[in-house]
């Protein structure tokens, strides 16, 4: 789960992490007030920034430093609603202005190839660190971190060593680093990053923007990371499935996806939309995991939240039966049609293989659902279930 | 012979007395691995009757179930708030092989007791997440059903379960040497490179599938590894060309980031190592079958 800015600075903050005071609004009212509080503690001078989980706002225009109560008023008026690339701007947040002398960047993640963590830190921040790595990748400093050990005190200063920072300033951004490993290491993140982290023209080190993504696995350590999803902008269906433990995405395509295992279920989707390709690009509509025991409960609930989505024209059920045997998802099938009754008139095409095949296609066989179409292969399955779609 | 799992497999269940651990420590008996105990502290001491007429004994350690069977592979069930200090119990008491079947463990913890596991080199770690491997006739560590397929010469390897099992079930006229299900989450002990390494060693092997999934580059990794080490045939497959950027594909390693991790760079990677690589399952059963038939004219 990504954070917004404003959820990193808060945890940051937490954590000691030197931030500067800010407040989100929801409208330009809330952030004329938000302006009158914490403007004072900077001249008057605040910033007003978008708060949407995606690079590039400020020169999309989601930055604006504001002089007054009144220009924040009239910066958050332009800047709420605002799209930056296909992220609506619902709240902004109204943070203290800062007198910058100078911007690093610093970030702590999960280093998937070498199992471990990686640290990366520059005395050049402030631009696009993609942008930093690819054209001077000398100026930033890449050190491994141990799971085990972490960024203690010697990390630290290996860390600010390598980035090259003045001895005047070592020993400040060193204990800054720390805290934020703190911050990843108490919170189960994946990502703490921060660009620019600033030296202030008081010489402070401070932490100006914050990028934080948590590890949903870790939550029953975390009971406070719930309230931090962001609830308004999940598709309602992924939302409705979330709630029934269903593991749902949701594409743009026309055919449903109802699978077990998660490896196989990608797989589908790509079957799908090769097959669709003969049939004016059908595409898959969904990805929806029902896992190991796809009893008759948990596929009637995710036939129902397929369903839901107008844009689905078929819906193709694709089930390898490995410890499930496939009579029990047949069983699942015919008591989730019954369920959801008549009124339903799209087909669902349905393949199933593996344990105990004969009796589930019997099953259903014998059950003859008009709208029920049994495919032997997943290749044929996909091409008819595309095929319907497109009807 | 086979890879990391044979005759003289003695497995021990950690969590065998919860309910997934008694359903597939049962379904591990029936498909013939040598089970010699379960680990639960609170059960030491007492004995857990097995259809077919198996007694298993439970004990308090894995320490104590080592000294007493002489137990060198161990599939942890335990619930994923658990499963850090399970496998690092595990690994404390110097198993050669651990497989972490459990699902949803925090990658944190997986971060620590791989690492912690690696420092002291004396344990392999199959998952966290994954349904296990088998060598079949021979021994099953896990959840893989032990009905799809028979022994044979293909070594089979797979970022997930599901797709294990297909192309088992595809390929089951061939029988495979080894299946290693090596897990979906974003750290895993064992890589697809330690089993190509292991088949390419393993003289029962023939060739080799190998399935990977978006996310990570440990299918590029892979292919480099296949171009220098890797002699014997390899076909591989690729899951979710068609999954959108930044969304978790079920797996929680499932994920293309930006322009990293995508299903089309994988597939490149291996096919400019000279990987043959089939566009849905069961073309890529078909092209491990042409090879097969090759290799047996």
């Amino acid at each position: 789960m990504d954070l917004f800015e404003y959820q990193a600075r808060d945890m940051f903050e937490k954590h000691g992490v030197p931030v500067l005071a800010g407040a989100i609004a929801t409208t330009p009212e809330e952030a004329r007030a938000a302006a009158e509080r914490i403007g004072p503690k900077s001249g008057g001078v605040t910033v007003v920034k978008a708060q949407v989980k995606t690079g590039g706002r400020g020169k999309a225009g989601g930055v604006k430093v504001t002089k007054s109560p009144d220009e924040a008023q009239a910066a958050a008026e332009a800047i709420l609603g605002m799209d930056i690339k296909g992220h609506t701007v619902g709240t902004v947040m109204i943070a203290q202005g800062a007198r910058i002398a100078e911007e690093y960047y610093f970030s702590v993640l999960l280093d998937r190839a070498n199992r471990s963590y990686l640290a990366m830190c520059s005395k050049e921040g402030g631009m696009e660190i993609e942008q930093l790595a690819v054209e001077r990748p000398e100026a930033l400093a890449r050190i491994a971190v141990d799971p085990n050990t972490g960024i203690d005190a010697a990390k630290a200063q290996e860390i600010v060593d390598a980035a090259g920072f003045d001895e005047a300033d070592k020993a400040a951004i060193a204990d800054v680093i720390q805290k934020l490993w703190t911050v990843y290491r108490e919170e189960d993140a994946t990502l703490v990053e921060v660009n620019p982290l600033v030296k202030t023209e008081d010489g402070d080190i401070v932490a100006l923007d914050g990028k934080v993504t948590l590890d949903e696995n870790a939550g029953f350590r975390h009971a406070d990371h719930e309230a931090l999803e962001d609830t308004a902008h999940t598709d309602p269906l992924e939302a409705a499935a979330k709630e029934k433990d269903l593991n749902y995405v949701k594409l743009d395509g026309s055919v449903g996806i109802i699978g077990n295992g998660a490896g196989l279920v990608m797989s589908t989707l790509d079957v799908v939309a090769y097959a669709g390709e003969e049939f004016g690009g059908q595409k898959p509509a969904n990805f929806l995991d029902i896992g190991g025991g796809a009893s008759a409960e948990v596929m009637a609930n995710g036939l129902h939240i397929i369903l839901s989505d107008p844009q689905v024209k078929s819906v193709f059920v694709n089930v390898f039966g490995g410890i499930t045997s496939c009579d029990a998802v047949a069983n699942g099938i015919v008591g989730a049609l019954d369920a959801l009754g008549d009124e339903e008139d799209r087909p669902l095409v349905v393949r199933l293989d593996g344990n105990n095949v004969e009796e589930g296609r019997r099953i259903l066989a014998e059950r003859n659902h008009p709208r029920v179409i049994i495919e032997e292969t997943m290749d044929g399955a996909a091409r008819k279930a595309a095929e319907l779609a497109a009807n | 012979m086979s890879i990391f799992l044979n005759a003289d497999s003695k497995v021990i269940v950690q969590g065998m007395t919860g309910s997934e651990g008694m359903k597939h420590t049962q379904r591990m008996l029936k498909s013939g691995t040598t089970i010699v105990g379960g680990v639960n502290p609170r059960k030491a001491g007492t004995t857990v009757d097995f259809e077919g007429g198996v007694t298993v004994p439970v004990f308090g350690t894995v320490q104590d179930a080592i000294d007493a069977t002489g137990a060198n592979v161990s599939v942890i069930f335990v619930p994923a708030a658990f499963t850090k200090a399970a496998a690092l119990e595990a690994i404390d008491a110097g198993i050669p092989l651990a497989v972490v079947i459990t699902e949803g463990v925090a990658v944190k913890d997986t971060a620590e007791f791989y690492n912690y596991a690696k420092d002291k080199g004396t344990t392999r770690i199959v998952g966290p997440n994954c349904p296990g491997l088998i060598t079949p006739g021979v021994s099953n560590a896990g959840i893989i059903p032990a009905d799809i397929s028979g022994g044979g010469r293909i070594g089979l390897v797979s970022k997930s379960g599901t797709l294990t099992y297909q192309m088992m079930y595809e390929l089951r006229d061939f029988g495979f040497s080894s299946a290693v299900g090596i897990g979906g989450d974003p750290i895993i002990g064992t890589t697809h490179i330690d089993c190509l390494e292991a088949f390419q060693n393993d003289p029962d092997t023939d060739a080799i599938v190998m399935i990977g999934e978006i996310g990570g580059d440990a299918e590029e990794r892979a292919a480099a590894y296949i171009k220098e080490h890797v002699t014997k045939p390899v076909v591989g497959y690729v899951a979710g060309f068609t999954a959108p950027e930044g969304k978790t594909m079920g797996h929680a390693g499932a994920i293309v980031s930006g322009s990293s991790g995508t299903a089309q760079a994988k597939k490149e990677a291996l096919e400019a190592a000279g990987v043959k690589v089939g566009k849905t399952p069961s073309e890529t059963a078909q092209l491990m079958r042409e090879i097969m038939q090759g290799l047996a004219g």
